[in-house]
Order: C-alpha cells, then structure tokens, then sequence
C-alpha cells in the first residue's frame, strides 16, 4: 500500500514527492518517477482518492482548442487579423469567421475590426506547433467596445469563474457589471457605474492574491458586502 | 603551508549563510532573490515569447536563454571587471545548459523564455548563486520542472578538500582548485561540473560528494523560499 506525503490544500513546489506507490495516479502538474508521484509546478495538492493532482498557482497561458479568450487586434492582411491572445505568437481570425455578413472582393476590412479593438472569441483550432485560428461565431462571441480590460494569472481563471460560474456571478450580481472572463487571464468589465467597475476590479484582484486560500467564497463576499447566504459554506 | 583553519572560520564541509526570497521583481513572470554569504544574485523571467531571428525556433519546444551579468560594482575591484564578456557569455552558456534538463517547454513551440541574472555583489560562487537564483525564479513564473536546481561550488584549498569557497580561498595564494557543481538533489544527477585548477582523482571525489551533500541544504532553502510566498498571513 502506497503512502501519502501531502494534505489537501498544501503548497507544493518542483520536486516535492507527493506520494509513493503504484497505486497513486499523478494528474495535472505532477508526474511519476518510478514509484514516485512528484510535483512539477508550484501549486496546491488535490489528492482525489488515488489521484493526486497539482492546482498550479501561476504559470503562462497555454492556448487550448475550445477556449474563450480576450483578444486584440493587433495587425491585418487581405482576408484575415491577428489578434493578440497572451501567447507568445497571434491568433488569426480569418474575415470568414468574424461575421456572417456576406463580404465582397476588396472590402474595407476596417468596417469590421481595426487595429487595437478587442473582442470574445474562441480558439477553434490549435496546432500542435501553436498554430491557432479564432471565431466569432458562437453565443457571446462578438467585438468589445467600452468598459475596461484587467490582466490576471491564467491559472487563476477557473477559481474567478467559480464552480459553475458562481464566483464570477456573484461579483456580476453585486455590483451590476458585466464581466467576461477570458481563459487567457484577460477579463473584460462593463457597467454604467466607474464606482462599481473599480469595485468589480477589486474584488477580481482579491481572488487573483488569494486564490489559495481557505475560504476565499466567503472572503469575496465579504469584500462585496454581502451577508452570508443559506446554501452555507463551500 | 597547510590550509588547516578557514579564514572565516568555518567548517571545511560548511556553507555560507544562505538567504532566499521570491516575488523580488514585480514586473517578471518569475523572479528570486538567493544570497550565499557576500554573494548576492537576482534573478528575472520573462516569457515565454517570439524569438527572433526565426531560424533559432525551435518547433518542437521552447528554448531557455540565460543572461548572466555582474554589476558593474559588484566586486571588490581587484577580479574580473564586471560586464560583458567572454567569461559572462560562458556562463549564460553553462547556466542554461545546467537549467534546462529540468525544464520542460513542450507547451510553447518556437517561443523563448528569458532569465536574466544579475549578480548584485560577488565573493565568489557568482554562478552558483545565479543558478540557484534562476531555478526558483522559474519555478515562480510557473513553468514545469521536473526538479529544482542547486548549485554549489566545492574545491581544494592548499590540501584541504573544502565547499563552497570564498574568495579568499580561491585566491589562496599557494594555488587553490574551483569546482562548481550544479545537481538534481531529488535524483542527485548533475548538470554541472567545471574545474578550475588541479586536483586528484580522491579529492575530486570527495569534493563532489561533499557538494551533493551541500546541494540538500540548499535545496530546503529554495523550496522554504517559494513555499513562503504563498503563506497565509
């Protein structure tokens, strides 16, 4: 029988051994040397039942097919942008995906997007050497205009967003912003009030230097002014 | 003569006063603060990013470059003048080459990640330091690594087989011999091993076993340091 070296929860760096044993299984952000279950980032432990995972704390964003990410534009040719997603390279998002319009043979391609503007799109393909194309079309996909756009860590995006959208609905809730929250670590916030914007952005932050620790649900709503709710604690 | 007593004192298997922080730089991706005794290096990542010029790509993975520099009043004023030079870009090389093992850059194709390190005041074991500086600082920005990297420099003064030498005892006037030694301390593979000088077959054995033996001690410094970012106040 295996033994275990780490609780739920614990920080964890590069070479800590998380376990010993063939009958744990490493997940995400850990990895086996022969009996070993080693970390390979600095995260936090997940143990679940025989796996044993490793929530990164930070790290870069990996684009991924399927994610929905904030981009801008920062170059155009012919038919195509590029578009900045937070990766080392562009994304390209080709006239063909940005609308359904029909578009004819030498059109202007500013009437669409120009250089700098922003918007939600979705990576739909992703080469192995990073090669990746975006589209626009798709429930919620579309240019941005107006509000602000704040940068977090990507891997602290899953915790922003919450289980099933919670977190991100909470904020969205109290202070009447609209926030999108790209896989990208870029988050986009709208609202009538700049108060409740900088509030919004706040309480963001809150979670992108928190989101390691214990309660961070009842934090945030805290911070958000918000009694506790009856479904009770996370 | 015989080299019987340390000049600072210390036992001939003992370091100097080791010092780690990282976060130091707010603007990197990663960073880390890692003093051995008057020895003080920082170090900074940026990326991954584009890497120009183009045929350097790599489209399978990611490639590491290293920048090591001493600032320009980092010495005493009597060794090597700080700043650009054959003997920096050496060390960049060297650096990078004992880094990258653990690195794992699959994710990012064609794309660089930056280090730089700078060596704030030197008394020897400048790339030691800047080593283990780098490695947390990697660790930091959040890239996946199958080990930290510890880097301690061991040798012969006199006769005497002692680790990681100060300058007065590389500079030891009736000859003194320089090995830094960079390992793996989970697995104890090493990624670096340079010589500076003369030595037997026993006491480069020796001097090795001793370094490896240093590296642990170093090892608990850097993951206190990266774990005590994170601590909850």
């Amino acid at each position: 029988m295996g033994q275990l070296f780490v609780e739920e929860k614990k920080v964890v760096v590069p070479g800590d051994v998380l376990a010993i044993g063939m009958d744990y299984l490493p997940a995400g952000g850990a990895f086996r040397d022969k009996d070993k279950v080693i970390a390979s980032q600095v995260g936090v432990a997940s143990v679940n039942e025989r796996l044993i995972r490793v929530i990164p704390l930070a790290g870069n964003y990996v684009p991924q097919r399927g994610d929905v990410v904030v981009g801008k534009v920062s170059d155009m040719t012919y038919s195509s942008w590029f578009v900045d997603i937070g990766y080392a390279y562009e994304a390209v998002l080709s006239i063909k995906e940005a609308t359904s319009d029909f578009v004819e043979r030498g059109a202007e391609l500013t009437d669409y997007f120009m250089i700098g503007d922003y918007m939600v799109a979705k990576l739909v393909n992703v080469t192995k050497s990073k090669a990746m194309d975006l589209s626009l079309r798709g429930p919620g996909l579309r240019k941005i205009q107006g509000g602000k756009i704040i940068s977090v860590t990507p891997a602290k995006v899953p915790r922003i967003v919450g289980k099933g959208g919670s977190m991100i609905n909470m904020i969205k809730d109290a202070t009447g912003c609209n926030v999108i929250a790209g896989q990208n670590g870029r988050i986009w916030i709208s609202g009538k009030d700049p108060d409740m914007e900088r509030k919004a952005t706040e309480a963001l932050m809150l979670i992108n230097d928190k989101a390691h620790t214990r309660g961070l649900t009842e934090r945030v709503r805290a911070f958000l002014g918000l009694k506790g709710e009856e479904n009770g604690v996370q | 003569m015989a080299y019987n007593k340390r000049n600072d004192g210390r036992k001939f298997e003992e370091m100097r006063p080791m010092e780690a922080k990282v976060g130091v730089v707010k603007n990197a991706a990663g960073s880390a603060m890692f003093r051995m005794g008057k020895t003080i290096a920082y170090a900074a990542v940026y990326g991954p990013r584009e890497l120009h010029p183009k045929f350097m790509q790599d489209p399978k993975r990611g490639k590491l470059r290293c920048n090591y520099n001493m600032m320009a009043f980092s010495g005493s004023g009597d060794r090597v003048r700080p700043g650009p030079s054959r003997r920096s870009k050496e060390i960049s090389l060297v650096t990078e080459k004992a880094l990258y093992p653990v690195l794992d850059l699959e994710e990012f194709p064609k794309t660089v990640v930056d280090v730089f390190i700078e060596l704030l005041q030197t008394d020897a074991g400048t790339r030691c330091a800047g080593i283990c500086a780098a490695s947390m600082a990697l660790a930091d920005a959040g890239f996946k690594m199958k080990d930290l990297v510890c880097a301690v420099s061991a040798g012969v003064v006199g006769k005497t087989t002692v680790v990681d030498l100060d300058y007065s005892e590389e500079a030891w006037e009736e000859g003194s011999t320089d090995i830094p030694i960079a390992v793996m301390p989970r697995t104890g593979e090493v990624t670096l091993l340079q010589l500076d000088g003369e030595v037997s077959k026993e006491e480069l054995q020796k001097a090795i076993a001793m370094a490896k033996e240093a590296c642990k001690q170093i090892y608990e410094v850097q993951k206190e340091a990266l774990r005590a970012k994170y601590q909850e106040e």
